[in-house]
């Protein structure tokens, strides 16, 4: 089952409690219509979402893995930018 | 080892339940058999999810069916025991898989008409009858959309592609007016509010079918010979292979379970 030259889409489903879409996988359709009925057909089967998104795949501009070091490396030593310096008084619950 | 058919007492309301649930049962299977051999994997998935849907339509009617008949059938053996002269399907959905397009023709038809013919049985005087038809409506709405965006692309594609669903069109044309035929069994039922009348829904269906193909640049065959005989268990060739291979095993081992 080859599926040459067709395009390749990028699916997101928002689930039933979800507030975002997020990325389940990806399929081949010629166009956006199809792409929406496939996603329907294979990621929404066990009722997984309410809401579908398909992007062209070729419209995702991605970073290079070649570049991680530069890209991702100097986030790592800045442990200050996490809020786990904060006191929180107990009567604030659970946030 | 030989197996019995069962015998079913064909009442009204048995007999037009059970030519549901063999509609559902018999396009089901067909599509069952793409599994595996579909043009693209996503398509291999659309069309087993169609069939499964199918399928369960099918049981709660044979569910139905036999609570209604009163006897010791149930679905299984409506599916499995009976022979085929006793389906009561449509000749449309027997009719063999053939090239992608002529499944898609043959779906479409049919799909255009369940979802007409749920969303009327949605109003039956028969509470069970118009909770599996709301229930249904919903997928075969979307078998409706699935189909009919094929068609347009099949027909509006390539030659090649617009050729052969033409060719599938022109084929199955003569297996449509079944679907609006009524007898006298049916007569009553529609009378008393339980059945459906499909000559009712015939205008409509062709409106959509006709808009359909007209987008896809396709053309509906103007004959109106109609081929007629499922209803009354008449059926062509292709049933009894269908069945053969769908009863195999409780035919071979049966009452086997796992």
């Amino acid at each position: 089952m080859a599926t040459p030259n067709i395009p390749l889409w990028e699916v997101f489903i928002r689930s039933r409690n979800g507030l975002a879409h997020k990325h389940v996988g990806s399929l081949h359709a010629t166009d956006a219509t199809l792409a929406l009925q496939a996603a329907r057909d294979i990621y929404t089967r066990r009722g997984e979402g309410l809401s579908i998104w398909v992007v062209p795949s070729n419209a995702i501009t991605a970073s290079d893995p070649s570049e991680k070091g530069m890209m991702f490396e100097p986030a790592e030593s800045k442990i200050y930018r996490h809020p786990t310096f904060y006191d929180v008084p107990d009567e604030v619950g659970h946030m | 080892m030989t197996v019995a058919n069962i015998s079913v007492s064909e009442t009204p309301l048995v007999l037009y339940t059970l030519r549901r649930a063999d509609d559902a049962l018999i396009l089901g299977h067909r599509l069952s058999e793409w599994c595996g051999h579909a043009p693209m994997l996503e398509e291999d998935m659309a069309l087993a999810n169609t069939g499964l849907d199918l399928l369960g339509q099918a049981r709660e009617l044979y569910s139905y069916a036999a609570k209604v008949e009163g006897r010791d059938n149930d679905e299984d053996k409506f599916a499995y025991l009976r022979d085929v002269r006793q389906y009561r399907n449509l000749l449309l959905l027997e009719q063999p898989n053939g090239d992608f397009a002529r499944t898609m023709v043959r779906q479409f038809f049919y799909a255009t008409f369940a979802d007409l013919y749920w969303r009327a049985m949605m109003r039956s005087s028969d509470l069970t009858l118009a909770a599996i038809a709301a229930k249904s409506e919903k997928e075969s709405a979307y078998h409706v959309r699935h189909s009919s965006e094929w068609i347009v692309r099949l027909g509006d594609g390539t030659e090649e592609s617009h050729h052969r669903t033409q060719s599938a069109i022109d084929e199955l044309w003569a297996f449509i007016g079944e679907m609006f035929a009524v007898d006298d069994s049916e007569r009553g039922l529609i009378d008393a509010g339980i059945a459906v009348d499909p000559v009712a829904l015939r205008p409509q269906w062709l409106k959509t079918v006709s808009s359909v193909v007209s987008e896809a640049t396709l053309a509906l065959p103007k004959s109106d010979w109609m081929q007629q005989g499922g209803r009354s268990g008449r059926h062509s060739e292709h049933l009894g292979h269908l069945l053969s291979e769908l009863q195999s095993m409780q035919r071979t081992f049966p009452g086997a379970t796992w």
